[in-house]
């Protein structure tokens, strides 16, 4: 990091930290219960907390202040979780975002009404359920003579900057303390690891303190170590001499020593839990919260422009080494060659690492979704089951950023059309719960993004009446399911009768269609009436690189992608006429065809044997013709200037061998144009008179 | 551009890179030129926008190649061993781009002492004038200080 701005990392710090509050408070939301969430929750408001009072965000600290102790309630049990509860704290997450990220534009009132809603909600508990709380056992905070407490913590807790002495140090601030280090699992000198902790404590506390002040100590350790509380009046704890039974262990006053000089005391190496069951055994504990926050001591957090910037290297590297490959075959000299297969052997390699170290999981993206649909199905009175699935499938981060938008969209279109209401979904026989399952998995050098309901399907009649009513198409037009479907996608299509707060307006589906098609994507549609809709995003893996084909038309060359390659043919005698029936017939079926040299006004004769390429664009299939194929060509894509935004034929460039640059051919963009357009009708009509 | 901006605030003369395209001496702030390369084989952009239906590979980019002797109605004249090509970095809509430009031939970098600017007559030539910033005497010769993103927009 050559950034060393600490309120740059505290607001990734925070992100993260608010990304992961509202992923437990949702996790929260389904499992009331759920108490290693509960946990969860609380760590990451007391670090927001803490971070936030040191990089002087004040108000963030504060209001998050009053939070934390208005949730602590519900940590210790006092008050249970809600629904409602779990609501006022999303919002409460969504204040602390904004309250981080722009504290001027953010009304202090705001804070106000959610603390009042959460003490309300709060107040509203405590009165309801006071008798359960009182059966919930002899009252566990109060231990009028003190605590036996066991500490042992894992090995690696000093590597973490976790230091025991202060901890030991705060406990003592709480009452007299006497503190016994255990030093059974001490070794030898020689095998003594200065970083590692073989040391474990047994402190004897005096005074007042609460059980759960003496958990707060170790709030943020926990997940690390074995604590034990035992009231000072309960029998001793079960200990079992592990070596000889030596004089009992002496009082040691604080601070505790640093590694004991001699093994002469011994101690039960770890105590059997004796605590009251007010709280969740331990191992139970343990386990959620590990995996609800991974420890990331095998990842970094790298810069994405710094990976941007790798890439590009990369990518000039490829391009570099196949100049080095082509000038290496043209001389006859071994050793060159050798070196030039080589450095095409590691730049491969270097190329797909680089490629995979852009691949993020799509997981991430998919749990915004979450809280979206929470809202959704609140605000719409529709009760929505969210599913996700292949959250571990890998995609260009690059990709993943610009899905956001459109599976919004999707999402919304999905539950606010697709999802009937409960009512007519009981009426219907299915269960009045909706179901959204947003899906992805890899098909090929594809991703397949999927966005399911359970809900009433597509009205294929509306939607051509509404498409005919709107001009798209002239009535009677024999159209098949798929085509009509693709009237949703344009422009201020809408079959909704009202307009919602949501949807309804026709926004959206048009700008769902374009970012997919900006990542070279397509979107199918599969719907059955009274059992949902799917709608499939196909994605391609990555934009920076891809396979192509190389071409030649005139004096020009060209790239097509070749993922919509199909099959070269040479174009037949009959169509070598300039203006002719620009149709193939490849086995059986029709296929129009464009004349690239017509269309980039090559100069030059064409050549005598011209070629054809059938390129498949969704469903339609078109031939393009060009004077030669070239081959294959690893094609790094590069965008081309804004300068140029108005040639759409093209959707980049790539660098050649010899160092030229080639542009990249669009076939969607071509198919657009019109021609194959005009010239896919024409077929029709020849169809319908055959 | 932002160079221009500043010399002409503070007063100073703008540090210009010269060079002649077509028939005129254009003038360009030293800021704003990147590299001045020795021409290298072109991509023809079809259904591109007549002065920029070229592009090259600079340093592994993709760049426009902008022949403004159109924009000016100039004649377009085949290259000569003087032909240059001047790479430019410019703001358009707030992002940079980069953008190669032909010229004849380029000359030194000189100071243009802006006291001398006008604005580009309004008759007596054929040029739009959104394209010129201003009109600069420099030594005996007049020099067309050029408003590039308006040019190439």
């Amino acid at each position: 990091m050559t950034d060393h701005d600490p309120r740059a990392v505290f607001l990734a710090e925070a992100n993260e930290l608010l990304d992961r509050l509202e992923t437990t408070l949702l996790d929260l939301g389904d499992r009331p219960d759920d108490s290693a969430l509960i946990d969860t929750a609380f760590r990451a408001l007391h670090t927001i907390k803490g971070s936030g009072a040191m990089f002087g965000f004040d108000r963030v600290a504060a209001f998050t202040h009053d939070f934390e102790t208005a949730f602590d309630l519900v940590r210790r049990g006092e008050v249970p979780t809600s629904a409602d509860l779990v609501n006022v704290s999303l919002s409460a997450k969504d204040y602390i975002r904004t309250l981080i990220e722009d504290p001027d534009a953010t009304a202090p009132v705001i804070g106000e009404a959610i603390l009042a809603e959460l003490e309300r909600l709060i107040r509203r508990a405590k009165e309801a359920p006071e008798t359960e709380l009182a059966a919930e056992g002899p009252s566990p905070d109060a231990a009028p003579e003190g605590w036996r407490i066991g500490i042992a913590f894992a090995p690696d807790v000093l590597r973490n900057g976790t230091n025991p002495l202060a901890l030991l140090d705060e406990l003592r601030e709480l009452g007299p303390c006497t503190v016994v280090p255990r030093v059974a699992d001490l070794p030898d000198l020689a095998g003594l690891d200065p970083e590692s902790l073989a040391l474990g404590w047994d402190v004897t506390l005096r005074g007042a303190a609460t059980r759960a002040a003496i958990e707060d100590v170790f709030l943020f350790v926990r997940d690390d170590m074995v604590l034990t509380l035992a009231p000072l009046d309960a029998p001793e704890p079960a200990a079992e001499p592990v070596l000889d039974p030596s004089p009992a262990p002496v009082p040691v006053p604080m601070p505790a020593p640093a590694p004991a000089p001699a093994r002469s005391v011994a101690t039960p190496a770890v105590e059997p839990a004796p605590a009251p069951a007010a709280k969740p055994p331990e191992a139970e504990r343990k386990g959620p919260a590990r995996s609800t926050e991974p420890r990331g001591s095998s990842t970094m957090r790298v810069e994405a422009e710094r990976l941007d910037e790798l890439l590009d290297r990369v990518g000039e590297l490829v391009i570099a080494q196949a100049r080095l490959s082509q000038l290496a075959g043209l001389h006859a000299d071994g050793g060159l060659q050798t070196i030039a297969e080589e450095i095409e052997r590691l730049s491969a390699q270097l190329r797909d690492t680089t490629m995979s170290i852009r691949m993020v999981p799509i997981g991430a993206l998919f749990s915004r979704f979450r809280r979206l649909v929470h809202d959704l199905s609140g605000d719409l009175g529709k009760p929505v089951t969210f599913v996700t699935d292949g959250e571990e499938t890998e995609l260009d981060k690059t990709v993943i950023e610009r899905l956001a938008d459109p599976l919004v969209h999707l999402i919304r279109n999905a539950i606010d059309h697709g999802i009937e209401d409960p009512a007519r979904r009981s009426a219907s026989g299915k269960n009045a719960t909706g179901r959204i399952t947003l899906s992805a998995e890899h098909v090929g050098a594809q991703v397949l993004v999927t966005v399911r309901d359970d809900g009433a399907g597509l009205d294929v009649t509306r939607i051509r009446a509404k498409a005919e009513e709107r001009g798209l198409v002239a009535p009677g037009t024999p159209l098949t399911d798929q085509q009509v479907y693709q009237f949703l996608f344009a422009p201020g299509f809408s079959t909704a009768q009202q307009i919602s707060a949501l949807s309804g307006r026709g926004v959206g589906m048009d700008v769902v269609k374009k970012t997919i098609e900006g990542l070279r994507g397509s979107i199918d549609i599969t719907t059955e009436p009274g059992a949902g809709t799917a709608i499939v995003l196909r994605l391609p893996l990555t934009l920076a690189i891809i396979e192509g084909l190389l071409i030649r038309v005139g004096e020009g060359r060209y790239v097509l992608p070749l993922s919509a390659v199909e099959e070269c043919v040479e174009l037949p005698e009959s169509g070598r006429g300039e203006r002719g029936r620009d149709f193939l017939n490849i086995r059986g079926d029709l296929v129009p065809f464009l004349r690239l040299r017509s269309l980039f006004e090559a100069a030059g004769e064409p050549d005598p044997y011209q070629k054809v390429i059938i390129v498949s664009v969704g469903e339609t299939r078109f031939g393009l013709v060009a004077d030669q194929i070239l081959g294959n060509h690893q094609t790094v894509i590069k965008s081309l200037s804004k300068l140029h935004a108005d040639v759409t034929t093209f959707s980049g460039a790539t660098i050649l061998g010899d160092g030229t640059a080639a542009l990249i051919i669009d076939p969607a963009q071509l198919m657009a144009g019109g021609q194959i357009g005009a010239a896919a009708d024409g077929l029709r009509e020849f169809r319908e008179v055959a | 551009m932002t160079d221009f901006v500043e010399a002409i605030e503070q007063g100073h003369a703008l540090q210009a890179v010269m060079m002649r395209i077509g028939t005129e001496t254009f003038a360009l702030g030293a800021g704003m030129v990147r590299e001045i390369i020795d021409p290298i084989p072109t991509t023809r952009v079809a259904g591109a926008r007549p002065h920029l239906g070229h592009v090259v590979n600079v340093r592994g980019n993709v760049v426009p190649l902008a022949d403004i002797r159109e924009r000016f109605g100039m004649p377009i004249t085949a290259a000569t061993p003087d032909t240059r090509f001047v790479v430019i970095e410019l703001e358009l809509d707030g992002d940079p781009t980069l953008v190669a430009l032909v010229a004849d031939k380029v000359f030194e970098v000189t100071a243009v002492a802006l006291e001398s600017r006008q604005p580009a007559p309004k008759i007596g030539t054929s040029w739009r004038p959104e394209y010129i910033r201003s009109i600069v005497k420099s030594a005996e010769d007049f020099v067309i200080i050029p408003d590039m993103p308006a040019i190439l927009n």
